[in-house]
């Protein structure tokens, strides 16, 4: 069963083509990297996937809604995380929680029971009402990726959400991500790290708009004859 | 020869205590890098060292200059790229140059040849406002407009930060043609891999250095007996791994798991092969490694947070 589905996705901005014909399905429940160099077309395509920017031709189904017709229905479906924005700072952690409940419409008694269990989960429950900026970046980006599942959404999109921690707490966030997925959530993420893209069960590289190799990444590795996915990356990219 | 010496640097903000107590020196003609998670200190480090912030306290020079009373020559004499702004985005890329240029003034064309190998990769673009260049060519930009008045010391506030794999590649092997001109760079970067390349490192954790080396000496330290496995069950592995006896340390490595040994290797080893066959995890081989730098600092990382 797919969770994501994109056939032929195109957009155009002007005569600028950011995003050319992509195709790929993503199976529920999968750890799906989505790699490529800056410009590559990479943020059009999770942007469009998100439902918020319709693609100029093409179409996708993510989490069994239409694209072109049912938006809405998907941004229900989907949690969204990225390192640059995801938390307000000067809310506290249990307002950020609650917020975004809110906005998801989650009826208030669910939504308590699970702030109590997310916290508790997180071990944050003791310090709930810190301002987020006063709280360790490792912390924020746990905080941030619970939050983006709090509407036990199908899929979670997840922009460079580890950009910035020491190796540590970049491989304790990758925990749960796998913890995530284990119960079937499916997860799709973009990152600089290479060593990341080795966690993942399929890896896509982009490059100028196209979706240029997909597969695992030992499949990748024997087809490119390379060591390593940074040699991968590296050897892609220059040719 | 000793460029930049830093003696107690302290840097509070506040409450929070941005900087505590630093000490280090910067060589002549050496790649320094600085290697922290977000919030570590780096940009306020380089704000000092750049003269735009005043520290809380200590004793700091640059060049031979006091940065509280020479901050006017030691301004003359660095180069520096912050992490954030940088270029004028509405002026085109050879106006951005010449900007940088004349405010030191100097003439574009005698210090040319010095910034020609990255020059030459950015000047198809030259009448292209910065605004609309790619993030690996605004780096490009920017680094030329902080080397065209031949400063001494060039200080890069995480320059590759956010590029990708490539990109940063690249941005190095600029670094290293840079150095043949004698200028000593200060640098600060998120990704393990790029420090390897970097003539001394100092890991910073909370405005602290909790380590300053060689990469060589920073690896021939590493204490623990390091082993990698490749095994297809790694979230398995490391969902029972807790309930493993020995001491020891682990992690998964990209799409090997590392274990480390710190004591009776030899036991510690075979009963960790015993707990794998126990739990039914197949792996194509358990080989004998040397860390790479980030194994290193990852055992440092931990050992700092338990003392």
């Amino acid at each position: 069963m797919y969770s994501i589905e994109v056939e032929n996705l195109t957009k155009k901005f002007g005569h600028f083509t950011a995003v050319n014909n992509i195709t790929f399905q993503v199976k529920k429940g999968e750890i799906f990297g989505f790699l490529g160099a800056n410009g590559a077309g990479k943020t059009t395509a999770m942007k469009m996937m998100c439902g918020l920017l319709l693609p100029t031709s093409g179409k996708a189904k993510i989490a069994g809604f239409d694209l072109n017709a049912e938006s809405k229905l998907i941004k229900q479906q989907i949690g969204y995380m990225s390192q640059r924005f995801s938390l307000y700072d000067d809310l506290t952690i249990l307002e950020n929680m609650k917020l975004f409940g809110v906005i998801y419409n989650i009826p208030r008694r669910i939504l308590n029971d699970r702030i109590e269990e997310q916290l508790t989960e997180l071990k944050m429950f003791e310090i709930k009402d810190l301002l987020v900026n006063e709280i360790p970046l490792g912390w924020k980006q746990r905080l941030a990726f619970a939050t983006a599942m709090l509407h036990h959404p199908q899929i979670v999109f997840l922009d460079e959400p580890t950009s910035g921690v020491d190796p540590i707490v970049r491989r304790e966030f990758w925990s749960l991500i796998y913890k995530a997925a284990s119960q079937g959530i499916t997860i799709f993420v973009t990152t600089h790290y290479m060593d990341e893209a080795s966690y993942c069960e399929r890896i896509s590289i982009m490059a100028e708009g196209s979706v240029q190799l997909l597969g695992t990444p030992t499949e990748l590795k024997q087809q490119m004859g390379v060591a390593t996915i940074d040699d991968l990356f590296v050897k892609f990219v220059k040719r | 020869m000793s460029i930049i010496q830093v003696e107690n640097l302290t840097k509070k903000f506040k409450k929070l205590t941005a900087l505590s107590e630093l000490n280090f020196e910067v060589q002549k003609g050496e790649i320094f890098g600085i290697i922290g998670p977000d919030g570590a200190g780096k940009s306020t480090l380089f704000n000092i060292l750049a003269t735009l912030t005043l520290p809380t306290s200590g004793t700091i020079t640059v060049l031979d200059h006091d940065i509280l009373k020479q901050y006017k020559q030691i301004r003359k004499e660095i180069g520096y790229l912050p992490g954030t702004f940088s270029l004028y985005p509405d002026l085109t890329v050879q106006e951005n140059l010449t900007f940088f240029a004349t405010m030191y003034g100097s003439g574009i064309k005698e210090n040319l040849p010095m910034i020609m190998p990255i020059w030459r990769q950015i000047s198809p673009f030259k009448n292209r406002e910065a605004g609309k260049l790619s993030g690996g060519m605004k780096q490009k930009l920017a680094l030329c407009c902080a080397l065209i008045h031949r400063p001494k010391i060039l200080l890069l506030d995480e320059p590759t930060t956010g590029v990708d794999p490539v990109s940063r590649k690249e941005f190095w092997d600029l670094l290293d043609k840079i150095r043949e001109y004698q200028v000593t760079v200060v640098v600060s970067t998120p990704y393990m891999d790029e420090v390897g390349r970097c003539d001394r490192i100092a890991l910073m954790q909370d405005g602290r250095f909790i380590t300053v080396d060689t990469p060589e000496s920073i690896i021939k330290n590493y204490k623990g007996d390091l082993y990698a496995i490749k095994t297809s069950q790694l979230f398995k592995l490391l969902d029972i791994m807790p309930q493993f006896q020995e001491k020891c340390s682990y992690y998964p490595y990209g799409e090997y798991f590392h274990i480390s040994f710190y004591h009776d290797t030899k036991h510690a080893k075979n009963s960790f092969l015993q707990f794998l066959k126990q739990h039914e995890i197949e792996f194509e081989k358990m080989e004998h490694i040397s860390p790479l730098l980030e194994d290193c600092f990852i055992e440092i990382i931990k050992e700092d947070r338990n003392v």
